[in-house]
């Protein structure tokens, strides 16, 4: 690995949180301004970081600090994978890691609101993992390769020819960011749902890590989000700031719905916009 | 080290994650506390959240007057929070009782069963008798010094794993 690449991954994997906090707080901002009021400094979640690493630490079960820590390195790991430009399903594989000893840590416990939240992430990830495969596949069909270096450099911005794909992916991106209608193991901005859902039991300095890993987890999916128009800066900005704008809107319109609707219609519209779209790359190319 | 420890007191004063828990409430100083979070009142921006879970909470927030069963459930919820906490007992009958002080099921205020810091009076407390509670209880909270935990972690995993074998005889109803 050259010097390059190196300091591009030492940069990635310090930034990352910084930039996932730092987005965090905005969109508490955002949030705050369509409801009429105004919200908590941009900084406000480094606060509570910081705040929740001096905390008492209360643990059930050693299992929770394990898998709160394979959490956080599957979460670096997939930041640096990426920042090293290796194969998008290597990183899909290691994220799933990262989320499956989360779900693990909170199965440890015996509490019930633990127990549902647990049970609850893993139908999320089942719903949104086959279509993350998809939306991979397509690009490989688009760009010939499924390393991101080669998809790097692509001549033409991938959205142009994956439209209908890029709405697939950010079915999986509101699932990830914990937003409304998708929000059904623990919520971003309802704080009370199933008690806590799935980080019912974690608490203190482990609440603290599983934060930073989500910050970084939000970056990659941004960055997947961001290979859609590779080619220039401006296109680039401009697409992640309308999605991450379009997922504040729809989360502050949508209820919270059921784990059975979600899986129904995120299969279903997801299956059939990625058939269209496949079916419109073929009929394009002949 | 010094400059760690500010930042850490100073997160603690920007960060209160509140839980609020109704003793037996008219729930007209329930309703007081969540119109707080409305937009009239908004504490969100002084990054204070309704955190429902013990476990992640800084300040509890109790209303109503105490009952013998209801005291169980607050010991409980108390215990729970992880330190540095603090408890702030809301409107008239937090405080001591209210008018139900003489009442044969009544403890008579949260004082008698957990060590209340901040007293906010009313009936039902204002809102902004409220925000002016919590941001006293933030100041008891920097200064504070909590004992660190120094059980190793293994006694504390096995005290646990005991407490939950003995939860049959802990159950309050049935």
């Amino acid at each position: 690995m050259d010097f390059k690449t190196f300091s591009f991954v030492i940069l990635a994997v310090i930034l990352a949180p910084i930039a996932g906090g730092l987005l965090a707080g905005i969109d508490r901002r955002l949030t705050a301004w369509f409801q009429g009021r105004f919200g908590p400094p941009i900084l406000q979640p480094f606060y509570d970081v910081i705040k929740l690493l001096g905390k008492d630490r209360q643990v059930v079960n050693y299992w929770q600090i394990f898998c709160v820590h394979i959490y956080l390195i599957s979460a670096v790991l997939c930041v640096a994978l990426f920042a090293m430009q290796a194969d998008l399903l290597m990183i899909f594989f290691v994220m799933t890691i990262g989320a499956v000893f989360m779900v693990v840590g909170a199965m440890a416990v015996p509490s019930p609101y633990s127990q549902l939240g647990a049970q609850r992430e893993l139908i999320q990830m089942l719903t949104y993992e086959p279509l993350l495969i998809i939306v991979f596949v397509g690009i490989y069909l688009v760009t010939g390769s499924f390393k991101i270096d080669d998809i790097l450099t692509y001549e033409r911005p991938i959205f142009l020819m994956l439209p209908l794909l890029y709405l697939v992916l950010t079915f999986a991106l509101t699932i990830k960011l914990r937003k409304s209608p998708f929000d059904i193991s623990t919520s971003h901005h309802a704080h009370q749902e199933v008690v806590r859902g799935v980080l019912t039991e974690y608490s203190g300095p482990y609440l603290a890590i599983l934060e930073i890993a989500h910050w970084y987890e939000i970056v990659l999916i941004l960055a997947i989000c961001g290979l859609f128009w590779s080619t220039s800066w401006i296109g680039l900005v401009v697409l992640l700031a309308l999605t991450y704008m379009a997922e504040i809107i729809i989360d502050n319109v949508t209820p919270r719905m059921t784990w059975k609707w979600m899986l129904t219609y995120v299969w279903a519209v997801g299956i059939s916009l990625s058939f269209f779209n496949m079916a419109l790359l073929y009929a394009k190319s002949l | 080290m010094g400059f760690f420890q500010e930042l850490l007191h100073k997160s603690r004063m920007k960060s209160p994650w509140l839980i609020h828990f109704d003793c037996g409430s008219c729930n007209g100083c329930d309703i007081e506390v969540l119109a707080c979070l409305t937009p009239v009142y908004d504490v969100e921006r002084f990054g204070v959240l309704n955190i429902g879970n013990p476990k992640h909470a800084d300040i509890l927030v109790v209303s109503g007057t105490v009952n013998p069963r209801n005291a169980k459930v607050l010991k409980n919820i108390y215990d729970q929070m992880p330190e540095p906490k603090a408890v702030i007992a809301i409107g008239a009958c937090g405080t001591s009782g209210g008018v139900f002080r003489e009442a044969y099921n009544v403890l008579g205020g949260v004082d008698k069963v957990i060590p209340v810091d901040v007293y906010v009076p009313g009936c039902p407390s204002k809102p902004e008798a409220i925000i002016d509670g919590v941001v006293l209880a933030l100041e008891k909270l920097k200064v504070r010094q909590p004992e660190k935990n120094t059980e190793p972690l293994v006694a504390d995993l096995k005290k646990a794993r005991e407490f939950y074998e003995n939860r049959e005889e802990r159950q309050v109803t049935g």
